[in-house]
């Protein structure tokens, strides 16, 4: 029976010094790992003949203007259906180099989800096969969920401010 | 026998004789077409459920001669749009109604087709009227079928009194132009 300790001290005993934290929230591992090693983890979690990760339940980016050097953030979230559990990995990237190997080689899934990454948060998967926008106007020319960016739209014309909690 | 005026309910003005009758071809033609619109539901989310229950029984488009809806623009006059309408359909929304023979209507129905709604934001077109002519806003999110009838009947009033070849009209033609509509 894999359980959390179990997946902790195996992933530690391999890859040491790469990862930065484990943390445990809501009875779910969270890994923050160096964003060179993220190929190699994630095969090693889907190879592992035990933990069979065979399943990428979804890849996602973060954008923390306030932290130096660590302002965009990719999010892993892995199941492991013969073991029913699942993980969850991060990585810190910086603004002004926001790249990351892709994985799509490991999880064709990674395909859309790593397009809608790059779509809204700029973040280029080195490798990927197709890296262009998915979901919004093919020339958009921003990348939106990036925080520097206003939610509202700037072409309303007819909205008054203080009718929207402005 | 003289020439005498004759009542139509609620229809044009009109005079009658010995076998013969006299009305001003536009009203009569206006009022045909007022009263036969095959609309054309471009319904993209909860307004188009409101949509639904207009069609049907209870409320029925038909009885104000909208029974024959139309699933194509090139046989529809009135292009009803109905929910969120993101900015990437956008030029779809365009292509249809550039689709549709002349003469055609539009209604934007519901807060999201007519000014984007709460969907204040990057992904979303604020009001189609950023790329189509609209002819009647309704409000409501979504609008009652009440209130979707009214929006219909405010569209047979256009119907019965606008020119019946506005689109040789100069103002036409620049509201065309505005659109970047041939």
């Amino acid at each position: 029976m894999v359980d959390n300790n179990i997946l902790s001290d195996a992933v530690s005993a391999q890859f040491g010094s790469n990862i930065i934290s484990i943390e445990e929230s809501y009875g779910m591992l969270d890994f923050i790992v160096e964003k060179d090693m993220i190929v190699a983890l994630l095969k090693w979690l889907k190879e592992h003949e035990t933990f069979e990760f065979n399943f990428l339940t979804t890849l996602c980016g973060v954008h923390f203007p306030e932290k130096k050097n660590h302002e965009l953030s990719v999010v892993y979230h892995l199941y492991s259906m013969t073991n029913n559990i699942r993980i969850r990995i991060h990585v810190f990237l910086p603004i002004t180099k926001p790249e990351i190997q892709t994985v799509t080689h490991l999880y064709p899934t990674a395909n859309w989800m790593e397009r809608e990454t790059f779509e809204f948060f700029g973040i280029k998967f080195i490798g990927h096969p197709n890296l262009k926008i998915i979901l919004n106007v093919e020339d958009m020319d921003y990348h939106p969920l990036l925080k520097q960016y206003a939610l509202v739209d700037n072409t309303r014309t007819d909205k008054d401010d203080k009718y929207f909690g402005r | 026998m003289g020439i005498k005026p004759t009542v139509v309910p609620n229809g044009p003005e009109m005079y009658t004789g010995d076998g013969f009758g006299l009305m001003q071809m536009d009203k009569v033609v206006g009022l045909a077409r007022a009263n036969s619109l095959w609309p054309l539901p471009f319904a993209t989310s909860c307004c188009g459920i409101e949509f639904m229950a207009t069609m049907a029984a209870s409320y029925d488009i038909g009885r104000f001669g909208a029974e024959r809806l139309s699933f194509s623009p090139r046989q529809a006059d009135l292009l009803m749009v109905m929910g969120t309408i993101a900015k990437k359909m956008g030029p779809i929304l365009k292509q249809v109604y550039t689709q549709m023979a002349e003469p055609k209507w539009v209604i934007a129905v519901g807060a999201c087709a007519s000014s984007g709604g709460i969907f204040d934001t990057y992904s979303v077109l604020q009001g189609i009227d950023k790329v189509i002519p609209v002819d009647v806003y309704v409000p409501g999110c979504p609008p009652t079928p009440e209130a979707i009838l009214d929006g219909i009947l405010k569209i047979q009033e256009l119907v019965k009194n606008k020119p019946l070849r506005r689109r040789n009209s100069p103002e036409y033609a620049q509201l065309m132009e505005k659109y970047e509509i041939e």
